[in-house]
């Protein structure tokens, strides 16, 4: 019933691409699992599997969960993460809910002005706000005078320490990580008919009560979307942290390349990778089994 | 009851200056005449004659153009298939594995797939020789693994909107197989596969994590570069650097606008046409 | 009593555009009303008026006494059954239901009360629990009734009730619909662009065309006695014809038509001699024969017919080449139809039958 019932044609479409994710993704996340129950040695490459039964070391994971300085980094990790995705979700909402408000020509404009950024360099926007936040910048300078303004004489400073702070970790993922929230919430109260609005009025409701009983139970979907799309790539953030974070609070991402390139300790680099990933299956089986509920009321 | 959303309206405005004023700002001290990137010191053009001197720069940007192209197109090939192989065949032995080797890139952050492909390689380099040294190879192997996958959401989005009894009216017409899928279904799906290599483009030309993690010694690309200068702070030249790129992307995105609301456009006409031709 | 509801020349332009001009109504309290129109005429955005989600330019209603002015959607004691139902797609039938109930000051145990009862009354009691794509089309168009119904609303607005529905589902609603307005008495006012239904369905009926009224009245007023060329030509099927009056006698008039090759006689109507009128004559008002029947008659060639069933619908060309629709009950079965294809036959009407209008 189709071309690709033809044996070679079937074989090479799935074969292909198969082939290629288990040797280039599969293959070397074994390994990392693998690694992260060996032993480190001082020899090169640095590790073994330990020459005692049963080969596998366990101390690793030992450290991990015991050692403060992984926990703390956890710690930081998730809840920068979580500030990260209620911050974007508490701008992104509103000028998610705004897209769909305006007159379709100017919001096909505004839509390509949230996806805009994204196309310019990461790295570079980073940047961008490493000079806003420098001690002499105009940005630092005014907020600085509003500070002064607003506080008591003696709490007066001549320039705020926004950068290498993690309050700047935060501000700087919720710039680079907005348009991910905003466009899977656009996407999904864009599907939303506004007759169901007006029917909610006309039942009674005032314009506030429409949103909390009508639009946002139904956007709970694309409020799950965007979440993780923000929630994931900032808990495992490097970029970021290493430029405008503080090295006293750091993230697991710095904590994996360091272990890595710095310590040379790959089976605890391993170790938390795994650790790391773990806790980012939840998230995602919770992602998918709303996205299957999604599919199931069509 | 037409009352204007004023609140919502006054913070899409906050949100779009969040965006913007940043970016504005990094183009505004581009011209800054003063050493101090961040002190304003009258206007002046010369970090973009010191930007353009720079051999550096233009190399870099050559090995990012080149990785970016190289593993967007294998990234784009290899997605569509995959994309197919998911939508089309329902059954066949290790699917599961396969649905989840397509999405798990898409959720594994970057530093964990850095650093197992650094292990994978060098432990490669140990067993076998190769890759003897890391670099263009290396990573676009990277590149495309991880690129892939994106290129796959896309064309599975589009092939599971795609009416089937195209492709069966095709087969009823006479073509063959392999026939029905040049002549039908990669047409189809084309503006997926389309938008699934600029994306992969992009996510190639734009990534440090990865690269920095699968480079070798004289592979710098202009995201390297970018990182080990930004690294130790701000400097005008990157700001130079910075507004040019956004002046390229804004000029590339505004081209295709353009275009894009063209043929619509002429869509919307044709399709008037079509009506008025009825009656 | 017909001060219930009081639409006093109301208008609404968007932009340039008038959707409703000068509109000025009166609906009795318990009464099914109707206003129909083609798309276009009006009668959405009136409906949307009383609702509440749009304010006239110019002109005022009252319900029940009270000016309606700047009064919001939500603060009206008037709700809507949306021609899509607009049911809550995250709610259950019963919540859906319930929905407008949470405003009113009643205690859980009233509230479930009403709830069943509004069940009850649309015969959904064993899908309360359900979700909206969880239901067949005609349950949702009976939830979304229940739910505009829940709160007792004065008013009940229904945009295109049973445009949704399919034919034989569309019949029973028609009646369904009927016997709850009885029930609960509560004032319908309909906006539809389906004759029929309007006509089964209401106590009186406003057409609209261009955004304004042309003709309020009964079903029987609005199909027997329509005012002019557009509520005869919308309403049910006909055939015109150009006229001149020549005489006016007591209770009867006498009218040239050319098409006719000579002159006719109609019930009375308001029009002086040498006239420019509109003669009209319905498919079901003419009738067929072979031989001339006595009083007004005209001679043609069958050019079509169609069978279907309990009738047949006959397209007669008359000498001067104009074309007119009969229909004839086919009374007999298996008899043989009254004309076949190119037979030359008599088109009579009684003097009564034929409806007079003006230009």
């Amino acid at each position: 019933m189709g071309w690709f019932h033809r044996r070679g044609w079937r074989d090479l479409i799935i074969g292909l691409p198969y082939l290629w994710l288990v040797l280039f993704f599969l293959v070397p996340f074994a390994i990392v699992i693998a690694m992260s129950v060996a032993t480190k040695t001082p020899t090169a490459p640095p590790f073994s599997f330990g020459g005692a039964h049963p080969w596998v070391n366990l101390s690793t994971y030992q450290r991990l969960l015991t050692e403060p300085l992984y926990l703390r980094a956890f710690l930081i990790s998730l809840t920068n993460a979580a500030a990260t995705t209620l911050f974007c979700l508490g701008l992104g909402y509103p000028m998610a809910l705004a897209l769909t408000r305006v007159s379709r020509a100017s919001r096909n404009i505004l839509l390509m002005l949230v996806i805009l950024p994204f196309w310019t360099s990461f790295l570079l926007r980073v940047y961008a706000w490493m000079g806003l936040m420098g001690k002499s910048s105009w940005f630092n300078q005014g907020l600085t005078s509003a500070w002064n303004w607003l506080v008591p004489a003696d709490w007066a400073v001549t320039s705020l320490p926004l950068m290498h702070s993690n309050f700047a970790v935060v501000l700087v993922m919720v710039y680079t990580y907005l348009p991910f929230m905003i466009l899977p919430l656009y996407a999904s109260l864009e599907r939303l008919d506004p007759i169901l609005d007006e029917a909610a009025l006309d039942l009674g409701s005032r314009p506030w009560q429409v949103f909390l009983d009508v639009t946002l139970p139904q956007s709970v979907p694309g409020i799950i979307a965007g979440g993780l799309l923000v929630f994931i790539p900032a808990a495992g953030e490097l970029v970021i942290p290493t430029l405008v974070g503080d090295a006293a609070t750091p993230m697991i991402g710095r904590v994996i390349s360091d272990q890595f390139s710095q310590a040379r300790d790959w089976p605890m680099a391993s170790a938390v990778a795994v650790a790391l990933l773990a806790l980012m299956v939840g998230p995602t089986m919770l992602y998918s089994h709303y996205q299957a509920r999604a599919e199931g009321t069509k | 009851m037409t009352r204007r959303p004023t609140f919502l309206l006054s913070v899409l405005a906050f949100g779009f200056a969040f965006f913007y004023v940043p970016i504005l700002s990094m183009m505004v001290y581009s011209f800054n005449a003063s050493r101090l990137a961040t002190v304003w010191g009258g206007f002046s053009t010369k970090w973009y004659g010191a930007l353009m001197s720079n051999s550096q720069v233009g190399e870099a940007l050559l090995l990012s153009l080149k990785i970016a192209l190289v593993s967007s197109t294998l990234a784009t090939i290899l997605g569509t298939l995959a994309g197919i192989a998911l939508v089309r065949f329902t059954k066949f032995r290790g699917r599961t594995l396969f649905s989840g080797l397509v999405t798990a890139p898409l959720i594994m952050p970057e530093v964990i797939t850095g650093v197992s492909a650094l292990i994978f390689f060098l432990l490669l380099a140990g067993w076998i020789g190769w890759p003897a040294q890391r670099g263009f190879t290396t990573i676009t192997l990277a590149h495309v693994t991880f690129s892939m996958v994106f290129v796959t959401t896309i064309v599975q989005a589009r092939l599971l909107q795609s009416d089937r009894a195209i492709e069966e009216a095709a087969m009823d017409l006479g073509t063959r197989p392999w026939g029905v899928l040049w002549d039908i279904t990669l047409p189809v799906i084309s503006p997926a596969i389309l938008s699934g290599w600029l994306l992969a483009f992009t996510i190639s030309l734009d990534d440090v994590v990865i690269t920095s993690f699968t480079t070798g010694p004289g592979s710098t690309t202009l995201p390297l570069l970018i990182w080990s200068k930004v690294k130790l702070g701000v400097t005008p030249d990157i700001n130079a650097l910075a507004t040019l790129m956004v002046l390229a992307v804004g000029l590339g995105v505004a081209v295709a606008g353009v275009v894009m609301n063209r043929a619509e456009a002429r869509r919307l006409a044709d399709e008037r046409l079509a009506y008025r031709a009825q009656g | 009593m017909a001060d219930f509801l009081q639409i006093q020349g109301v208008s609404k332009s968007f932009g340039p555009f008038q959707a409703v001009r000068d509109v000025t109504l009166s609906v009795a309290q318990g009464e099914i009303f109707s206003l129909l129109g083609g798309s276009g005429c009006g009668k959405t955005t009136l409906l949307r008026m009383l609702a509440g989600f749009e304010d006239p330019t110019a002109g005022r209603i009252f319900l029940d006494g009270r000016d309606m002015a700047g009064v919001p959607p939500w603060a009206r004691p008037v709700h809507m059954m949306f021609q899509s139902y607009a049911l809550f797609p995250h709610m259950t039938v019963e919540a859906n239901i319930s929905y407008g109930l949470k405003h009113d000051a009643l205690t859980p145990a009233q509230r479930r009360d009403r709830v069943r009862e509004m069940l009850d009354l649309v015969q959904l009691t064993p899908t309360a629990t359900r979700k909206p794509h969880q239901i067949s089309g005609g349950q949702r168009q009976r939830v979304a009734l229940a739910r505009a119904l829940a709160r007792q609303p004065k008013l009940l607005l229904l945009d295109e009730p049973l445009a949704a529905l399919d034919k034989k589902l569309r019949e029973h609603t028609q009646f369904e619909l009927m016997s709850i307005q009885a029930r609960t008495g509560v004032t319908f006012i309909v906006v539809t662009h389906d004759q029929e239904e309007a006509m089964t369905l209401s106590d009186r009926i406003a057409v609209m065309d261009r955004g304004q009224v042309q003709q309020v009245g009964s079903p029987t007023e609005i199909y027997e006695y329509p005012v002019n060329r557009f509520v005869a030509s919308f309403i049910g099927a006909i055939t015109s014809f150009d006229a001149e009056v020549v005489a006016r006698d007591a209770g009867f008039l006498t009218l040239h038509v050319p098409d006719f090759g000579g002159q006719v006689t109609t019930r009375e109507a308001d029009f002086a001699p040498g006239t420019r009128v509109t003669l009209a004559l319905r498919p079901e008002k003419l009738v067929i024969s072979k031989d001339r029947p006595p009083g007004n008659a005209v001679q043609g060639v069958v050019k079509d017919l169609a069978y279907f069933g309990k009738d047949s619908l006959y397209r007669i060309t008359l000498a001067s080449g104009a074309l007119v629709q009969a229909h004839a009950v086919n009374q007999a079965r298996g008899a043989a139809m009254v004309a076949d294809w190119d037979d030359q036959v008599w088109l009579s009407f009684q003097p009564s039958a034929a409806i007079v209008l003006g230009g």
